[in-house]
């Protein structure tokens, strides 16, 4: 596979070549031929967005907004610096998709934001790197140290005149700098937590400059699209839900991993990709797109299509792309108990019911778990949920509250019988379960 | 002022320092308080002032950014700080076996340090790589992945 040809394999089709992340192999096969043809031909910034437009690229970071629109949004006539940022900060819990485009495809996220900061009028781009994954942070590096040797960075890209340099930023160790804004004022040196919108980072971002931010993904599959035109990767995917896209497959699959396939695929299909559910076992549930999208049945999981529209017809999120998988073993009481922890661990602490909220609802389905639940906490845990909701400054307070609600719409029976029984069904044999 | 930190750590500061506009120069302060950690083992409150001063940041600034991201340590940790990842995704995956054995086998719970101050256990959040998951992380830097508690076993006999 190659970027010669408009395959299906957007973002990770280096992965059947000896030294997947080199130069050498990215430009052999069709690398940067996009961007030299736009710096030749001196593309006006408006048939890129158009192209972008056409081809319905939504964003890979979590809202699945339109990237053309987005792009849109940035002030054409603004004196000073702008900025392209791009967000790797991936620490949802279940995504892992780009760290393997900077292990194995480094080069085309490199061309993608040359390309956005062309398109945007930037005059420098940051890609935020998640702290965890700090051998990738040296790679990336490695990577801009080769594009700039070759001449794709820095002073008078390629004999254009034009003017573009990238750089690394390492996150250390906090979720909520995925959040576009904490990510802005994590690049500023201070503590991460989400600012105020409006303004918006298309007027004021980073250092108060017009910045747009999008995810890794997102910036990798901007080289494909204008290799192949806009109309190429909206066919590839389905209406409003162009190209293919990266799932993440964890859990209880024989073969968890990343699985790049064009949106609209079956779930069924992609749970086939992924080897199945774990052997011997039935599949209970799954997150479809990262621990803050609603959980789903199995039963309708398995009628699903992979999109964005899909999913959330269904009640959930495509969000980035992470599929948990869950099979019969599992207690949805214990399963959600640890998310919940995550949520209070991570809440930034600005806005009191977030703060509070995420720590109040983990003390209640902690003690559920742990056989002290009383029976009105199921309610109580609903309660809280929609005092969370809506009244935060960020989205982290909702992400909270969607595994909560959801968790207990599906599988309440659970959740009384903990707070009924002291105990956990799950995995007792059926001589042992008490009826009711 | 008085150098706190070797001329290695200043250079690959200094590296960090290019990438920002010269008037911005706290945005290479979460970088230099790696760098600093990595030499030093952890933060004091000196460490993180000195890193301030170098970067003409006051140092209240320094020392939040320093609480906030989680793993920076502002007390002494073992030589061989080992993050566990035990968010759901690992989990379902193994982690918590995981876990009990390194536990054990430590003879420590999370967030301790070994008599001998040779490790540190730690619980982690998504480190984004749970497709290989259980995982940990070694002194920040060094990810071990699709472990097993045969696994963590050799792991923690091959650190020195
Ligand atoms: C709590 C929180 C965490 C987020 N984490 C990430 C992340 O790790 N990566 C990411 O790309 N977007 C993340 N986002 C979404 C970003 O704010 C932003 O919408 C996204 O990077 C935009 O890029 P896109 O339009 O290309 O998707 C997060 C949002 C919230 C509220
Ligand atoms: S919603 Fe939570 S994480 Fe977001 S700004 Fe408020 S306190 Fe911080
Ligand atoms: S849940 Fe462990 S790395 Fe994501």
């Amino acid at each position: 596979m190659s970027l010669n040809t408009p395959n299906t394999q957007v973002c990770l089709w280096t992965l059947g070549f000896d030294h997947p992340a080199s130069l050498a192999t990215y430009t052999a096969n069709g690398g940067y031929e996009a961007l030299k043809k736009i710096l030749a031909e001196k593309t006006p910034a408006d048939d890129i967005i158009a192209q972008v437009k056409t081809s319905a690229l939504r964003g890979r970071g979590g809202a699945g907004f339109p990237t053309g629109l987005k792009w849109s949004f940035m002030p054409r006539s603004f004196p000073g610096d702008k900025y392209i940022v791009c967000n790797t900060d991936e620490g949802e819990p279940g995504t892992f998709k780009d760290r393997d485009i900077i292990r194995f495809n480094p080069h085309q996220l490199i061309e993608g934001m040359i390309i956005a900061g062309y398109t945007l009028g930037a005059a420098a781009g940051y890609n935020y790197i998640h702290g965890e994954i700090f051998e990738e942070y040296h790679s990336w590096e490695a990577a801009l140290v080769e594009a700039r040797a070759a001449g794709l960075l820095g002073r008078d890209i390629l004999g254009s005149g034009w003017n573009f340099d990238l750089h690394a930023h390492h996150g250390y160790g906090a979720y909520i700098c995925g959040e576009e804004t904490a990510l802005l004022e994590s690049i500023e040196g201070k503590k991460g937590q989400p600012r105020f919108k409006p303004p918006f980072p298309a007027s004021y971002g980073l250092y108060g400059k017009p910045t747009t931010i999008n995810n890794t993904e997102t910036l990798a599959s901007i080289p494909w699209i204008l290799r192949h035109g806009g109309q190429a990767f909206l066919e590839l995917g389905k209406p409003n839900n162009g190209g293919s896209k990266i799932f993440s497959i964890s859990g209880h699959v024989n073969k968890p991993g990343n699985y790049e396939v064009p949106l609209g695929t079956p779930f069924a299909d992609l749970l086939a990709m992924a080897g199945g559910v774990r052997t011997g076992h039935t599949l209970k549930a799954v997150i479809p797109g990262g621990s803050s999208a609603p959980v789903l049945p199995a039963e309708m999981m398995m009628s699903l299509t992979m999109d964005f529209d899909a999913i959330a017809k269904a009640g959930s999120m495509l969000g980035s792309g992470a599929v948990i998988v869950m099979d019969d073993s599992v207690c949805m009481v214990k399963a959600l108990e640890r998310l919940s922890y995550f949520y209070f661990e991570e809440s930034c602490g600005q806005c009191t019911p977030c703060r509070e909220g995420t720590g109040w609802l983990y003390r209640i389905i902690h003690r559920i778990e742990h056989g002290q639940g009383r029976p009105e906490d199921i309610d109580e845990l609903l309660r809280i949920g929609k005092n969370i909701g809506g009244n935060t400054i960020c989205a982290l307070g909702e992400a909270a509250v969607g595994p909560v609600a959801s968790f207990v719409k599906h599988f309440r029976r659970e959740f009384e019988y903990h707070v009924e029984h002291k105990r956990c069904q799950v995995g007792m044999s059926p001589s042992d379960k008490v009826e009711g | 002022m008085t150098f706190m930190l070797s001329a290695a750590s200043l250079v690959q500061i200094d590296h960090e320092l290019t990438k920002y506009p010269p008037e911005q120069k706290q945005s290479a302060v979460m970088s230099a308080l790696r760098i600093a950690q990595a030499e030093l083992g952890w933060l004091s409150r000196d460490t993180i002032e000195f890193v301030a001063n170098y970067l003409g940041m006051p140092a209240i600034a320094a020392y939040e950014v320093a609480t906030f991201y989680n793993m920076y340590d502002l007390t002494p940790v073992g030589r061989h700080k080992i993050t566990l990842c035990t968010n759901l995704p690992c989990q379902l995956q193994g982690a918590d076996q995981v876990a009990a054995q390194l536990q054990a086998r430590l003879g420590i719970g999370f967030g301790e340090t070994t008599a001998d101050g040779r490790y540190t256990l730690k619980e982690g959040e998504c480190m984004g790589a749970c497709g290989h998951g259980p995982l940990c992380l070694h002194n920040n830097h060094k990810m071990h992945d699709h472990l097993t508690p045969e696994s963590v076993d050799k792991l923690l006999d091959d650190m020195k």
